[in-house]
């Protein structure tokens, strides 16, 4: 058996590190915050990376005989660290594992977290509660990598919520502002709606398989292949509900958007790269119960595939540089819930790895447009600023080109292979697949409007001075452009590539391997090309006529209108949801249960006794010569009561009590 | 019989004795006015019911009646004590010893 690889270790660096910079953070000197808000995340990536190269060499190179040669998957790592629940038949464990899936998310987190750690500390270095934002951001660290490698779905909920805790507090760190207290509200909100999805999920569970471990679940749905549907429908919807809460997917996306009032460092690392992909996560480890109903799946793959076009098309006109981004997010979610619903969880997770990558650097990068622009967000006051802020335009550029899905960058990589896997899916697969390629063009259309509208053309707000900003925020900018470049190759290979073969283990083979028709040659020329068009297109509205885009506006005003206020989303919800809610609170809840019911209760209890005691205190009169001849007249009472033989005399009046011997 | 309770004189006449004390205790304690009076109706009623105790345990032979007069004179002792302080602290309070006027606690 293999040496412990102390799994503990990786969460609790962070949580060591919220400790520190939480409790004692103010009175510590900067410098010693910094230190410990970075060693976390590096101490727990380099924990979780000296396994995954032992593991590697060991049974990938050594086993397998080379690289490339057929590579054989190491078993999954348990270490359970003490019992937890023991109810009955029912026994949940901390146990953390770490298979393929968990040590990919592991290295994503770890590693993308240390590198916006470092981002963050030449973004935050003039906020007062530096100390503060560096404890959350452990804090979120601790939560994320413990749903990550939790191997039952009681610990997962606890990291799930953790998430949601730390998100709160990022989003709503700068609470000064009412809207950003409001936004975080908002996520909390919402993502609760999603959280009791997942906990009906959890007792449909525990009421059918009478355990939550991932592993045991797995093993008894493998045992039985016959069993579809049903109740396994019931689950898998109750746990898409939860991943669309957190994923902000339709219908529960809203939060995200909101969620940009928090520090941008904050939105590279939650609201892009790592939390909001718990959801692909969470469907992507209970594969298996999906597997085993297709309706549940066929949802999961259109609830991505209408998301995924539905952002898009609002990213389209948003005019602030991280809204546009965070469209795009939910967006490219989209994308990675159609791969689970079609059943292609390698190519889900794969896309999900490239995501956090570019996006983390569409962020960081737009942090840094942001922090030269002294906290302009408005696309339309930026332009030229390709000179100004070079290191930044090229870093962008990177992430630009592989979100749109150009070759050889990674989001082409793994956009294709969730496109491909969607086309094999019969009728409804090519309509989703059609879906996907809209969304494409349209991925491609926004991220260079925004490309075009932040660093092309002239500078719409001459007065203000940009500045690039310092090396702090611009080497993680550096390394993840360098990511977005490189990061697709581990997708190459053959049949699901090499990508596909190492999760393999965990999340089976679903996906017909290509058989060689060219079909995936042609589908791949024609993902390339509508991308190019939306590039095209981009560049003939915004670079090469920016006069064009307001007259097109004007000549569709409504459809214009619609996508500039997102569709009135918020204010359908508002009007369906959010006032019949405060409506019942307020006159059902406020007036006649609270003011009448319970209040007249109390008020009614309150009289009685008020009552009660005004007769009462008529007894107490102060003259103790009056209480002296009631206490007189009670023993004399009493003394009468002992001393007389009442039975006799009521015996003689005809009365009789039925006593013994009668 | 060397017992200071004459043999001829029967039981029912210390009782009638007891009971007659006892009421005049009674009495005094609801009609009279001055605190100190009331205080010793009191003292009257606890000896009303010494005399009692002695008497049935003469009657009965038996030894606990008379323990329990000990008893009740040395709360007698305690409370005459306790009472007279207060009825002094009382009478610098209020310049009168009249049950009456003492009633500050009255609604």
């Amino acid at each position: 058996m293999n040496a412990p690889l102390h799994l503990w270790l990786i969460p609790l660096l962070p949580f060591a590190g919220f400790l520190i910079n939480g409790l004692l953070g103010k009175r510590l000197p900067k410098a010693l915050v910094t230190a410990v808000a970075l060693l976390a995340p590096l101490g727990a990536f380099l924990i979780a990376l000296v396994p995954s190269i032992d593991l590697y060499l060991r049974y990938y190179v050594i086993q397998s005989g080379g690289i490339f040669g057929p590579p054989k998957g190491f078993p999954p790592v348990v270490e359970t660290f003490g019992a937890w629940l023991n109810v009955g038949t029912v026994h949940i464990d901390f146990t953390f594992v770490l298979d393929q899936l968990s040590l990919l998310m592991l290295l994503v987190i770890t590693g993308v977290g240390f590198l916006i750690h470092i981002y963050s500390v030449g973004y935050m270095a003039d906020d007062k509660s530096y100390a503060r934002y560096f404890s959350y951001l452990n804090l979120f660290l601790f939560f994320m990598t413990t749903l990550v490698l939790a191997g039952n779905a009681l610990l997962m909920f606890v990291g799930w919520e953790g998430v949601g805790l730390a998100s709160y507090l990022l989003i709503g760190f700068w609470f000064q502002k009412p809207t950003a207290a409001a936004a975080g509200k908002k996520a909390f909100i919402v993502n609760r709606i999603g959280d009791v999805g997942f906990l009906i999920g959890m007792f449909l569970l525990l009421a059918n398989f009478g355990t939550l471990t991932f592993a045991e679940i797995a093993a008894k749905l493998n045992a039985n292949p016959a069993w579809m549907g049903g109740v396994l429908t019931a689950t898998a919807l109750c746990l898409l509900l939860g991943a669309t809460g957190k994923s902000a997917q339709l219908p529960l996306y809203i939060w995200l958007p909101d969620a940009m009032e928090g520090p941008t460092p904050v939105s590279a690392l939650i609201h892009a790269a790592t939390m909001v992909t718990a959801g692909v996560y969470m469907i992507a480890r209970t594969h298996v119960l999906f597997d085993h109903s297709p309706f549940a799946l066929s949802t999961v793959a259109v609830i991505g595939a209408v998301t995924a076009l539905f952002a898009a098309t609002i990213g389209l006109v948003q005019t602030d540089i991280k809204r546009v981004l965070a469209y795009s997010t939910i967006s490219q979610l989209g994308y990675m819930f159609l791969g689970c619903g079609v059943a292609a969880y390698s190519a889900a997770i794969f896309h999900l790895m490239t995501h956090a990558f570019f996006k983390a650097l569409l962020f960081l990068a737009a942090g840094s447009v942001i922090h030269g622009l002294a906290g302009e967000q408005d696309m339309r006051k930026m332009g030229g600023l390709r000179k100004k802020l070079p290191v930044t335009f090229w870093t962008m550029t990177a992430g630009v080109i592989a979100i749109a899905g150009i070759p050889p960058f990674a989001g082409f990589f793994s956009k294709d292979a969730i496109l491909y896997a969607a086309f094999q899916q019969g009728t409804m697969g090519k309509a989703l697949w059609f879906v996907g390629l809209l969304t494409a063009l349209l991925t491609a259309v926004y991220m260079f409007r925004l490309w075009y509208l932040t660093f092309f053309g002239e500078s719409r707000s001459p007065k203000v001075h940009a500045h690039e900003s310092p090396w702090s925020m611009l080497g993680p900018l550096v390394i993840l452009a360098g990511l977005s470049l490189v990061g697709g190759w581990i997708g190459l290979g053959e049949n699901l590539g090499r990508f596909g073969v190492f999760l393999a283990p965990v999340t089976g083979v679903h996906v017909a391997a290509s058989d060689g028709d060219h079909l995936e040659v042609i589908l791949t020329a024609v993902a390339v090309v509508i991308a190019l068009i939306g590039w095209y297109v981009a560049d003939l509205l915004y670079r090469q006529k920016p006069s064009r885009p307001a007259k097109l506006a004007a000549s569709m005003p409504v459809g214009y209108k619609l996508l500039a206020n997102k569709y009135y989303v918020d204010e359908i919800y508002g009007a369906t949801v959010v006032k019949p809610l405060m409506a019942t609170s307020t006159y059902f809840l406020g007036w006649v249960v609270d003011k009448a019911i319970l209040g007249g209760a109390a008020w009614l209890l309150g009289g009685i006794a008020t009552f009660c005691g005004a007769v009462l205190q008529r007894w107490q009169s102060g003259n103790i010569r009056s209480y002296a001849a009631w206490l007189t007249a009670g023993a004399a009472a009493l003394v009468l009561f002992i001393v007389v033989p009442w039975a006799e005399v009521l015996a003689n009046f005809g009365i009789h009590f039925n006593m013994a011997g009668h | 019989m060397s017992s200071f309770l004459s043999q001829d004189v029967p039981l029912y006449w210390y009782l009638l004795l007891s009971a007659a004390l006892f009421a005049l205790g009674i009495v005094g304690f609801l009609i009279k006015r001055n605190v100190i009076t009331v205080f010793m109706s009191i003292e009257l009623m606890l000896n009303a019911v010494n005399l009692s105790f002695v008497t049935f345990a003469h009657q009965w032979h038996a030894v606990k009646g008379q323990i329990f007069v000990f008893f009740v004179m040395t709360v007698a002792a305690a409370e005459a004590a306790v009472g007279l302080a207060i009825i002094i602290a009382v009478f610098r309070a209020r310049a009168t010893l009249a049950v009456d006027r003492i009633d500050l606690m009255k609604l």
